[in-house]
């Protein structure tokens, strides 16, 4: 019976130090159908996809392609079996052409000698691009696309492999509705061709527009395979989470008092111009915007990670100028970064070190750092948080990331900021945390302290903010105070055009 | 629930262990070899001299430990140490001015060339590999034209203790390193900026949105290790008793050896001055046991650097 599947996983286990992350599990895929993975993070689904990919090896276990046994130690062997694996953290090399990108080690040669024919190389490009609708020049360098475009690209590079199983892991996460639906176009007919795709993706709506079946995860273990028909999405959630969710989004009761930070025609040449806007103590001030809207480098300027050309910048109504993010942090801002591996944490680094990276001097008064006092702070930020880590000097990058935004939240409860920015904070996170950083949000607010919330999620947005301010193109195009705030039209108006 | 933590808690443990003493058998196997090979290898004399002959490495590694933590690498070292020697030696005669200026005039300028160093990558955004290479060159040249082109002769006694003199039987250049090294691994261990090293190494553009202050650490860190040079140079031209401007050459290549044997990762963030000693011990070791066993030195050379890579591929295997 193992020839109708093109993949078949046997009984997978992997554990790490600390952490079993798969539990004896096995599944099916079939040919021209979307098998969607869902699970919370920590679930397993990134762990599994790389075993499948010869990226880890299991510890047990069997996988088969097209019905042989395949013993995959590399990327390139699972490569010749046909998996290709879209990563959530695409893989490109920036100064290369998106050509060369595309054929990078399968370059289309003339002759025996492997001299690379550009001729070959920008045709074929081109009929690629032409298939997955992409109108880009096949000549510019890769670091001159968009985010979207570069999702694109390397859509385009796994059917130049040919592959018949596409791994797509968060293949929305960066890209707008309209690039989505051209996404999800190719999807089908990628399906046509018999190409099966595993999809693994947060959004579960999308996870229901596309796929035919769901797989779930939880902690490790295989839960359940569900026709995508069939299963209601309340069940589902059960499924992944282990329990009933309560409401997404908690109730707020802060009470909203005076003006913390007020921003007075913030401009920054080709980047965004006249940006106004305040918060005050208390309220969630929700920022909607795309990508390339402004939105998260009016933040950075605020935060002080940028500089902009002119405009005002006042704190409890004093104007001042931040120069740079310690005189943020001093002024009493924090900010949750957009991309948590890039700019909030240091991956290498302890659990503990990084709770404790910006405060250490609110902490000792002198130069050395008291390890036993240090402990008692960060486990009381891990139990506050309930930050799920084997161990507080376990390395940040073996955690999953509902948990590493839990550090970074934590990093700036330490510092006891009362500005807080969160820039896209529930990114790549799962349904269960989500709803826990949605809750320490508000026990924020309820605190006193003033949040700015920047998110492309709409239903975040409407859920959470007490008002919502639009960008678009570097404007502002609009402000929805409570009474207008769930008219989501209004919003996706001024978002679109 | 709790048992299953603790029972996770201590396999955490373990593997630490693991990589932490990875090395350490590497350089234990590698006595053991030597001792049984040749009867003279753990003789007391024996023993102080390797550790004799490794004090400048070491104390050159020591302050390269910082830079390759946070990510840089320095090449300048061997010339600092030639220019500070020179500088040191020159103002160290019989009769002319007491020890303690040669001794300050020497790791002062080497603190300058680190605040040099530090400002031209912090602020000018020069990689490290450029800046110190052009440093090298540079420095070099100022010890030559320092010392005229010549050795400088005629030291005062006291000067050439800091490099020759004992104490209780111990060199006075291995109880300087054994000092340095525990004021390193306390720096690097127990306070504020050790942890900043490694963050900044880790990812530069996260500890700067933390609020540390990337500049000033990084310029620290050059000042660490070129003051480090500095020293180095001081017992270096104490011990020949002779101001050199040609000595030093390939310190710089020995030091990151130590240091990358130690496990410090080139990239940054990964790594201590624990392994560096280890690093510059088992390069000590190797050179004392292949004399003994009457190797030449050509051969010496390539046995050296195939062991060298020997023992770092050991190590990143346990890591795996």
């Amino acid at each position: 019976m193992e020839k109708e599947y093109i993949m078949e996983l046997k009984n997978i286990s992997k554990s790490f130090p600390g952490v079993q992350a798969l539990n004896n599990v096995s599944m099916q895929f079939e040919r021209g159908k979307v098998h969607a993975l869902v699970g919370e993070n920590g679930a397993g689904k990134s762990t599994l996809m790389k075993i499948i990919m010869g990226l880890y090896r299991a510890d047990q276990g069997q996988i088969f392609i097209k019905g042989e046994k395949f013993v995959g130690s590399s990327v390139i062997h699972s490569l010749q079996a046909g998996v290709k694996m879209i990563h959530q953290e695409l893989n490109f090399i920036p100064f290369m052409s998106v050509a060369e990108n595309i054929f990078l080690g399968h370059e289309p040669c003339n002759n025996f000698l492997g001299v690379v024919s550009k001729k070959k190389l920008l045709k074929e490009t081109k009929k690629l691009l032409d298939r997955v609708n992409l109108d880009v020049n096949p000549n510019l360098p890769m670091r001159d696309l968009t985010v979207a475009e570069r999702q694109m690209v390397e859509i385009a590079k796994s059917v130049s492999f040919g592959a018949d199983i596409i791994i797509m892991d968060e293949p929305t996460s960066a890209i707008s509705e309209t690039e989505v639906k051209r996404l999800f176009e190719i999807i089908e007919e990628l399906k046509r061709k018999g190409v099966a795709i595993i999809y693994i993706s947060h959004k579960l709506d999308e996870v229901y527009q596309i796929s035919d079946s769901i797989s779930v995860l939880r902690d490790g273990n295989y839960i359940a395979t569900f026709k995508t028909a069939e299963i209601e999405q309340d069940k589902l959630i059960k499924a992944m989470v282990g329990r009933e969710l309560e409401n997404i989004y908690p109730d707020k009761r802060a009470k909203i008092g005076e003006e913390m930070l007020k921003i007075e025609n913030l401009s920054k040449d080709n980047v965004f111009t006249d940006i106004s806007f305040s918060v005050n103590k208390g309220e969630i001030l929700g920022v909607a915007g795309m990508m390339g809207s402004g939105r998260t480098e009016v933040m950075n300027c605020i935060f002080g990670l940028d500089k902009y050309d002119s405009g005002q910048i006042y704190i409890r109504g004093e104007n001042v100028s931040i120069s740079n993010p310690n005189k943020a942090i001093q002024k009493g801002i924090g900010m949750v970064h957009e991309d948590r591996k890039e700019t909030g944490l240091i991956l290498g680094l302890s659990v503990k070190e990084n709770i404790t990276l910006s405060n250490l001097d609110k902490i000792f008064s002198g130069q050395i750092i008291n390890k036993q006092k240090e402990n008692i702070y960060v486990d009381d930020i891990v139990e506050k948080l309930s930050i799920k880590t084997p161990h507080r000097d376990q390395q940040v990058k073996f955690l999953s990331g509902g948990n590493q935004q839990k550090i970074v939240i934590g990093r700036i409860l330490l510092d006891q900021a009362d500005i807080i920015i969160l820039d896209e904070p529930t990114r790549g996170i799962d349904v269960g945390a989500k709803t826990e950083i949605y809750k320490l949000i508000v026990d924020l607010a309820a605190q006193g302290k003033a949040i700015i919330m920047v998110s492309s999620e709409m239903n975040e947005l409407i859920g959470m903010s007490d008002r919502i301010i639009i960008l678009r193109e570097g404007h502002k195009v609009g402000e929805l105070d409570k009474a207008n705030i769930s008219q989501e039209k209004i919003i996706r108006r001024a978002l679109l055009n | 629930m709790n048992k299953k933590l603790l029972i996770e808690r201590n396999q955490y443990k373990n593997k630490n262990v693991l990589q932490k003493y990875g090395l350490l058998f590497v350089f234990l196997f590698l006595c053991l070899i030597l001792s049984l090979s040749t009867p003279n290898f753990l003789k007391l004399s024996n023993i102080i001299n390797i550790f004799r002959s490794i004090s400048i490495i070491s104390i050159l590694a020591f302050g390269a430990t910082f830079v390759v933590l946070t990510g840089g690498i320095d090449l300048s070292l061997g010339s600092v140490v030639a220019l500070t020697g020179v500088i040191a030696a020159s103002l160290a005669h019989p009769n002319t001015y007491p020890l303690i200026v040669p001794i300050i005039a020497g790791i002062f300028v080497g603190v300058l060339i680190g605040l040099f160093i530090g400002v031209i990558v912090a602020y000018g955004r020069v990689p490290p590999f450029i800046a110190t290479l052009g440093v090298m060159t540079a420095a070099r040249g100022g010890a030559l034209i320092i010392a005229k082109g010549r050795p400088i002769l005629d030291l005062s006694s006291s000067f050439s203790f800091i490099g020759g003199g004992e104490i209780f039987g111990l060199p006075f250049p291995v109880i300087i390193t054994l000092f340095v090294f525990l004021l390193v691994l306390f720096v690097l261990s127990k306070t504020k900026f050790g942890r900043y090293v490694y963050a900044i190494g880790g990812n530069e553009e996260a500890s700067r949105a933390a609020g540390i202050k990337v500049n000033i650490i990084t310029i620290m860190v050059y000042i660490i290790c070129s003051g480090l040079a500095g020293l180095a140079g001081i017992i270096q031209t104490s011990r020949i008793a002779v101001g050199q401007p040609s000595i030093g050459q390939g310190y710089e290549m020995d030091a990151i050896t130590a240091v990358v044997i130690g496990g410090v990762s080139l990239s940054g963030g990964r790594g201590s001055v624990v392994g560096t000693i280890l690093g510059s011990l088992i390069i000590g070791v190797l050179n004392n046991g292949l004399d003994l066993l009457n190797v030449s030195s050509y051969w010496q050379s390539v046995v050296k650097g195939l062991i060298i890579i020997g023992a770092v591929l050991l190590d990143r295997k346990k890591k795996n």
